[in-house]
């Protein structure tokens, strides 16, 4: 089936790389060899986007060795990885929306005729001969503004092969893409592979990695665990290598008193995003919203605090309801939101951290529409301290602090609002371990405080450790409901990966 | 599946399938940019010349012509700086500048050949937009900002350099002079020299890599860095060809007008955005010509004397140009969002 | 990174902390520059010491003043508003032909002030709502409103003025110098204070500028925000329309053309960034009054408008580029040092943990 070459392609062995004390890759290997689709499999966090990263050269590693067909290299920029026949092709791609289809292909390296005058005839037709060979319609003179992501990861391909790559990098590229479109990749891959190219296809879906790959390698917390081929192998075994320790939790969870439902929602739809979603959270539970990346949970949780529209459904708080699109509104009822991008949405950079932890107090210190200055650096004040954030002094600006007091900021700030229900959006990601620790612990004390709260976490320790009840999400809708007796990480994981059972919502 | 295929399998050409197709040629031109200023265009002079034939007589024609041409080249070289998300408010002040230089020396110089004069002019307005250029790609400080400061400064020297020195007409030789006055075909020496600088101009854009990269980098200027592409040195050169082509326009209006002098060419440049834009230069970047950039400055400077001769108080012109504006960038709003909800429905 | 501690600090020392702070921000730095220039001008330049200076340098600045306090708002929120000039010139125009056709007088400037509040509502609904870019909206409507002025006045001026109006615009409180203008201005001033640095309202600005998410999700009306500052902006205008008209007793289409530039000028130099999320009120009166005061000073010494022009375009770059290439001088000195800490990139099997 495969003609491996004695050499592979691309070899990397024992990778690290670090920021700060965030270790993102410990022990990062992997071979690639010519005419083999070679699956990366492990859980978020596990190391996977930092190993495409170093091999694409948008990483420097800070150790271990890289060789391209035998030789040593080490890449400074993307174009260096590029002109060594490396290609990535990402879950979202950036084309240029304003240059046409087959000027995307060709950025910087447009063909030239006479006068050394670009030829955009040739350059359309070059892009249409790929296109055909790839068995793909799309018109290369169309602007490359509007295209479907399934549409723009074919055109990356297409750049790839005008590149002459070997090695094709394709990171979770079936995440956004509906069947016949994954059918239609597929074929394109298997074509590339049996020219000799090594294909690298990192994804969670299982059954796609059944069906495309020769071979896997797991990795897990940021180190290689196996490599195998896929003919040797059981979804089983993969699943049980991805997660396989013992979930030891970083601290006890409190016992809490779990009371009246805070949150209800009832038949949530939003076309395209997700759909017929009904669930509820209690005061005191803590409920945990599990599954993929791109599976809809961040887009629930906005829909519910009013950021994003939706088409149907109803959000109650506390028995009333929610008018929809109103952020303000829930905020008010007593919603708190603790957003995924800490430095985009969570934080204003520039203002100092007790700006910004007052921020979402602006209206309670303010009598006859006049902030008092003395109560507002008091009560910020007071927060800082209550989840001990560390900073010289509380007027710089939050860009100079670490992530994981970013974050604590972050938490401060709706924790002053005295919130009944908290949505945490991915709690501890880019954190510290120690931070880590303090957030799950304040995320406990809250729940034995009454406050209901609903927690969006890629990471399954984190899941299984601190949830009452896990509610998993595949493609836009519920896949599974497990309490904390029942909830396992392979339970979490195939449901997660259960695509049949989310088309069928 | 196996292919044994070593090279790409190349269709025969009559092939007329989906991938081939670039649609047809009336479609293409319907949808250029420049469709809309060049037909708003086309109809104002038009109408124009049904209720008045002489807006087209040959003198008519020369004004129309003369008119326009400083305001073109301008258009052109902003159309550049716009197109990589920057934009250059200096461009009158530098004009001025470079129009004061062009007096100095025939004045000053007895005999000068003309061809030095102009080499002069455009070099002293590339190095005006060589210092933007630096400024703007080496502080990282928005184009508008630092040209803002430069608009100031320029003008002050050139204050500073004239004083309340004029130079009028008679200072100058009269065959610079006659550039403005002789015409080919019709078309004024001063408006052909700018026409072929803007054909040049608008295929750099379309035909040469950097000229595509301009594009790139005002398209997404984040993904630019990562393709590799050189966005400092883009960028640069483009405020440097456009200081070469201020300068250009400098020492073309020391031609067509009779007095230079320290407040020359001030107020222009957001006239010369505001065409820019009327001509299809979106102000976020990434798309429009030079050549489009010239039409929209062709019709912006067309509609006073169209005015005019209709017999509407001039003093509607300056309202109709901000209508026009106003009105482009709306119909490219709206056209966007037709374009995406036309894309959300067919991919749902 | 820096020293951690967790809080509270010492009494003490929180309160030292706290006065550097204030001392070395940007607002700060620029109250210095304006002291020591007036001080050097006093000192430099005859005649420059004078209850006169008062009165005509503030005179001269009155109008950028007004119009700098709403457009400090504007572009903390991340737009811009380069039609102010020209709303000011249509309320101008408007104001003499009102006033020559005859309608009384203070009819005619509410008149005025509410056609501010249009062109400014307009300028709002199509940036805000419509969602077109504020710099082309601006720039279309710069051209709109004095195009408009064109058409309400024409080539004529009108300088026929209730004296009681002209009179209290150029007068002054008793011998001070000071023209009785300052007071409302004065009054502007404060209120645009107040409201940008301590109403609710004025800090969701400063979290629309920085990223319109950030502000969502504190529950901040972006929308609203946008619409309010651009409004404010165009009744301020029409405002220091009248002014100008009544200071200089003339009503003409041309009036304050190109002062948007000088407006602008003025906020960067006093800490607003174009990008928007920072920027203080007395930051841009510092601005603008450093322009003045350097402006009226250079102009005593009967150094020609030309290099005072200079002077305003050299002193705006080196205030933006300067903190730029400070923050890119300290970022190169910190990754060299952390580079030469960390050694090369070893190719030894065996990584070692951070």
């Amino acid at each position: 089936m495969q003609n491996a070459t004695q050499q592979p392609l691309v070899s990397l062995r024992h990778a690290v790389k670090t920021f700060g004390p965030v270790v993102a890759l410990a022990d990062g290997s992997i071979e690639l060899n010519g005419g083999e689709v070679h699956a990366l499999a492990g859980e978020n966090g596990a190391g996977k986007s930092t190993l495409v990263k170093i091999l694409s050269g948008l990483y420097h590693r800070d150790a271990g060795e890289f060789e391209v067909e035998g030789r040593p290299v080490t890449f400074s920029t993307v174009a260096d990885s590029r002109a060594a026949g490396i290609s990535v092709i990402y879950q979202e791609p950036t084309l240029f929306p304003d240059l046409t289809v087959s000027e995307n292909i060709f950025v910087g390296r447009q063909p030239r005729g006479r006068f050394g005058m670009i030829d955009h005839k040739m350059m359309r037709d070059q892009a249409a001969d790929i296109f055909e060979y790839l068995g793909v319609p799309i018109d290369p003179a169309r602007m490359a503004d509007g295209l479907s992501i399934a549409d723009q990861q074919i055109i990356e391909i297409a750049k790839a092969i005008s590149l002459d790559a070997r090695v094709l990098i394709m990171d979770e590229p079936t995440a956004a893409l509906s069947g016949h479109e994954v059918d239609r990749l597929f074929e394109v891959a298997r074509s590339l592979r049996d020219k000799g190219a090594a294909l690298l296809f990192i994804s969670h879906r299982m059954e796609e990695i059944f069906d495309l790959c020769d071979r896997v390698t797991v990795f897990r917390d940021g180190a290689f665990v196996t490599t195998r081929m896929i003919s040797e192998t059981t979804r089983d075994e993969i699943v049980r290598d991805m997660v396989g320790r013992d979930i030891d939790q970083l601290f006890p969870k409190l016992e809490a008193e779990v009371g009246e439902a805070v949150l209800e929602v009832h038949g949530l739809n939003r076309a395209g995003v997700f759909r017929n979603i009904n669930f509820d959270v209690r005061a005191g539970e803590i409920v945990a919203l599990a599954g993929l990346v791109g599976a809809g949970r961040s887009e629930v949780a906005r829909a519910v605090m009013g950021i994003d529209p939706i088409d149907s459904g109803t959000v109650t708080l506390l028995g009333k309801q929610l008018k929809p699109g109103n952020p303000l509104a829930s905020i008010r009822a007593g919603m708190g939101f603790v957003p995924e991008d800490r430095r985009r949405q969570g934080l204003v950079m520039d203002l100092s951290v007790l700006r910004n932890t007052s921020l979402t107090l602006r209206d309670e210190l303010a009598t006859f529409g006049i902030i008092n200055a003395a109560k507002e650096a008091r009560t910020a004040q007071e927060w800082c301290e209550k989840l001990q954030v560390k900073t010289a002094t509380p007027h710089h600006s939050v860009s100079t602090l670490s992530g994981g007091n970013q974050q604590k900021v972050v938490l401060a700030k709706w924790l002053a609002t005295k919130p009944r229900l908290l949505i945490v959006d991915e709690p501890t990601r880019g954190i510290d371990v120690g931070t880590k620790a303090e957030v799950h612990r304040l995320l406990s004390q809250l729940a034995v405080d009454g406050v209901a709260i609903l927690m969006i976490s890629s990471e399954l320790p984190e899941v299984l450790g601190m949830a009452d009840r896990v509610l998993v999400m595949c493609e836009g809708a519920i896949t599974a409901e497990l309490s904390r007796a029942d909830a396992t990480a392979e339970l979490v994981v195939q449901a997660a990966t259960d695509h049949v059972k989310a088309a069928a919502s | 599946m196996t292919d044994t295929k070593t090279s790409l399998p190349r269709a025969d050409s009559t092939d007329t399938g989906p991938a081939r197709r670039q649609g047809t040629g009336l479609l293409r031109v319907f949808s250029m940019r420049e469709f809309p200023v060049t037909l708003a265009l086309i109809i104002l002079v038009l109408f124009t010349w049904l209720s008045n034939p002489r807006f087209l007589s040959s003198q008519g024609l020369k004004d129309l012509l003369l008119n326009a041409t400083i305001m073109m080249i301008l258009a052109a070289g902003q159309a550049l700086i716009i197109s990589t998300k920057s934009v250059d408010l200096s461009a009158g002040s530098a004009l001025g500048l470079t129009a004061f230089l062009t007096g100095t020396l025939f004045a000053t110089f007895e005999g000068i050949p003309i061809v030095v004069v102009f080499v002069a002019g455009i070099a002293l307005g590339a190095a005006l937009g060589a210092f933007n250029g630096l400024l703007v790609t080496t502080a990282k400080v928005p184009a508008l900002v630092i040209t803002l400061g430069t608009l100031y400064v320029f003008r002050g020297l050139n204050n500073w350099w004239a004083g309340g020195t004029q130079y009028f007409a008679g200072d100058r030789p009269k065959a610079f002079g006659n550039l403005s006055v002789t015409t080919v075909l019709g078309v004024p020496i001063i408006t052909i020299i700018a026409l072929v600088v803007i054909v040049f101009v608008t295929m750099f854009q379309r035909y040469t890599r950097s000229g595509r990269d301009l594009y790139a980098i005002g398209s997404d200027p984040a993904a630019a860095v990562v393709y590799g592409i050189p966005v400092g040195r883009r960028v640069f050169m483009a405020f440097l060809a456009n200081g070469a082509l201020v300068g250009l326009a400098g020492v073309l209006y020391a031609s067509r007008f009779n007095s230079v002098g320290a407040t020359t060419g001030t107020g222009l440049e957001l006239q010369v955005v505001a065409a820019a834009v009327v001509g299809g230069v979106a102000i976020v970047g990434g798309v429009g010509t030079a050549a489009g950039a010239a039409i929209g400055a062709m019709l912006l400077t067309t509609i006073t004397g169209s005015l005019t001769t209709i017999g509407v108080d001039k003093f509607w012109q300056q309202a109709v140009v901000g209508v026009l504006i106003l009105a482009s960038i709306l119909i490219d709003r709206l056209a966007t969002l037709r374009r995406a909800s036309q894309l959300r429905k067919a991919t749902q | 990174m820096t020293a951690t501690r967790a809080l509270p600090l010492a009494p003490g020392g929180q309160l030292t902390d706290g006065i550097r702070r204030i001392l070395s921000s940007r607002s700060a730095l620029m109250t210095y520059l304006l002291v020591v220039l007036i001080i050097g001008a006093s000192l430099l330049v005859n005649n420059f010491a004078q209850p006169r200076t008062a009165t005509f340098l503030l005179l001269d600045v009155v109008a950028t003043l007004l119009m700098a306090m709403p457009m400090t708002l504007v572009m903390i929120n991340g737009d811009i508003d380069l039609s102010v000039a020209s709303v000011a010139g249509l309320s101008s125009a408007v104001l003499g032909v009102l006033y020559s056709g005859g309608t009384p007088f203070w009819a005619a400037v509410l008149i005025c002030l509410g056609l501010g509040l249009v062109c400014g509502l307009f300028n709002g609904v199509m940036t805000a709502y419509v969602g077109l870019p504020a710099l082309a909206v601006t720039i279309g409507t710069l051209a709109l409103f004095r195009g408009l002025a064109l058409v309400v006045i024409g080539d004529n001026a009108v300088a026929n003025f209730p004296e009681a109006a002209s009179d209290y615009a150029t007068g002054t409180f008793g011998n001070s110098g000071i023209p009785l203008v300052m007071a409302p201005v004065a009054i502007v001033i404060i209120i645009f204070a107040v409201v940008l640095h301590m109403t609710p309202f004025g800090r969701g600005l400063f979290a629309l500028g920085h990223s319109m998410e950030a502000a969502r999700f504190v529950g901040v009306g972006t929308k609203v925000s946008r619409l309010y500052s651009l409004v404010a902006s165009g009744f301020i205008a029409s405002l220091a329309g009248v002014f100008w008209t009544l200071r200089y007793s003339s009503a003409r289409s041309d009036n304050a053309i190109g002062l948007e530039l000088v407006v602008i000028a003025a906020v960067v130099l006093g800490g607003v960034s174009v990008f928007g999320g920072k920027g203080s009120i007395w930051g841009s009166v510092c601005g603008v009054l450093i322009i003045g005061v350097v402006n009226y000073a250079l102009r005593l010494n009967r150094i020609p408008e030309v290099v005072l022009v200079t002077i305003t375009g050299l002193l705006l770059i080196i205030s933006v580029v300067a903190p730029s290439l400070v923050a890119s001088w300290s970022d190169w000195r910190h990754r060299r040092r952390r580079s030469r800490n960390r050694g090369s990139v070893t190719t030894t099997a065996g990584a070692t943990s951070a």
